[in-house]
């Protein structure tokens, strides 16, 4: 009883989120609620016993994205950002909705002919040993590729990200 | 007990509405915090589906650990591109880019 009160909250709790982050007017705050978001969604995973994604979910995306987002818009202009609702068309704004509501109606009826077989379950965390060794093993269900290859990555897009966004004195 | 559609529902509507900032919005910032949201709907998924129709494993745990990992270095290098575009054309608007390369 008090998942389905918790689930309620956090549902209605992110689904007003999203819907301010992408109605708001300010990209600051479009910002702001899409942290909201983020640590709402932290908090599904909480529900579902998931701590270590929820806790990787509030350190990676509410600590270094939203960061990130902040960083880039103190240094795009301030003006260029404010106002950005004249930008946008009425017609352009009926045909989004009547994509996404088109697209919702669809998924929807999708969902609901297919019948799930919902197991129960004990309310059991994964276990951190668990999570650390199907991490770095090399075994079946066990995933040290594509962790080594996510640090790659990651370090590939650190250098392509100074290669990009660095001044060009001769230009 | 929640039932597994109530988190399909709310990872779809969710999604939606990241596809709908998405087409409305004219700002390249904006556009990226949708793409954002609708990243955070397929994890909501992910997670879902494992714990509660296939609880024995953990594949959809690690797939969403590594999604949100992607996610991050995404952002970052879609951040970089931003600042160079508004280096360049001095608008942070999709309208502005006229050609790649100039």
């Amino acid at each position: 009883m008090a998942n389905i009160i918790m689930f309620i909250i956090l549902a209605v709790f992110i689904i007003v989120s999203a819907l301010m982050c992408v109605a708001t007017t300010r990209i600051v705050r479009a910002a702001t609620f899409m942290l909201f978001v983020l640590l709402g969604v932290a908090g599904i995973y909480f529900l579902l016993d998931y701590t270590f994604l929820g806790a990787a979910q509030i350190a990676v995306y509410a600590g270094g994205v939203t960061m990130v987002f902040v960083f880039a818009i103190q240094l795009v202009s301030k003006r260029a950002l404010q106002g950005l609702e004249k930008r946008v068309k009425a017609g352009t704004m009926a045909v989004g909705a009547l994509c996404a509501l088109a697209g919702l109606v669809v998924v929807s009826l999708i969902l609901l002919k297919a019948g799930f077989l919902t197991q129960e379950i004990a309310n059991v965390e994964v276990p951190m040993k668990e999570i650390g060794t199907a991490l770095v093993g090399s075994g079946k269900y066990q995933y040290v590729l594509p962790f080594e290859f996510i640090s790659v990555f990651l370090l590939a897009c650190i250098i392509g990200g100074l290669v990009v966004a660095r001044k060009e004195e001769e230009a | 007990m929640i039932p597994v559609e109530c988190y399909f529902a709310l990872s779809a509507i969710l999604f939606f509405i990241g596809v709908y900032g998405f087409t409305t919005r004219r700002n390249l910032i904006a556009m990226l915090i949708s793409v954002e949201l609708i990243l955070n709907a397929v994890d909501i998924n992910f997670a879902a589906i494992n714990r509660l129709l296939y609880p024995n494993g953990n594949e959809g745990m690690f797939m969403t650990l590594f999604v949100i990992g992607v996610a991050a270095a995404e952002s970052a290098v879609a951040i970089s591109i931003i600042i160079n575009v508004y280096r360049k054309f001095k608008s942070d608007s999709v309208d502005a880019i006229k050609n790649m390369k100039r």
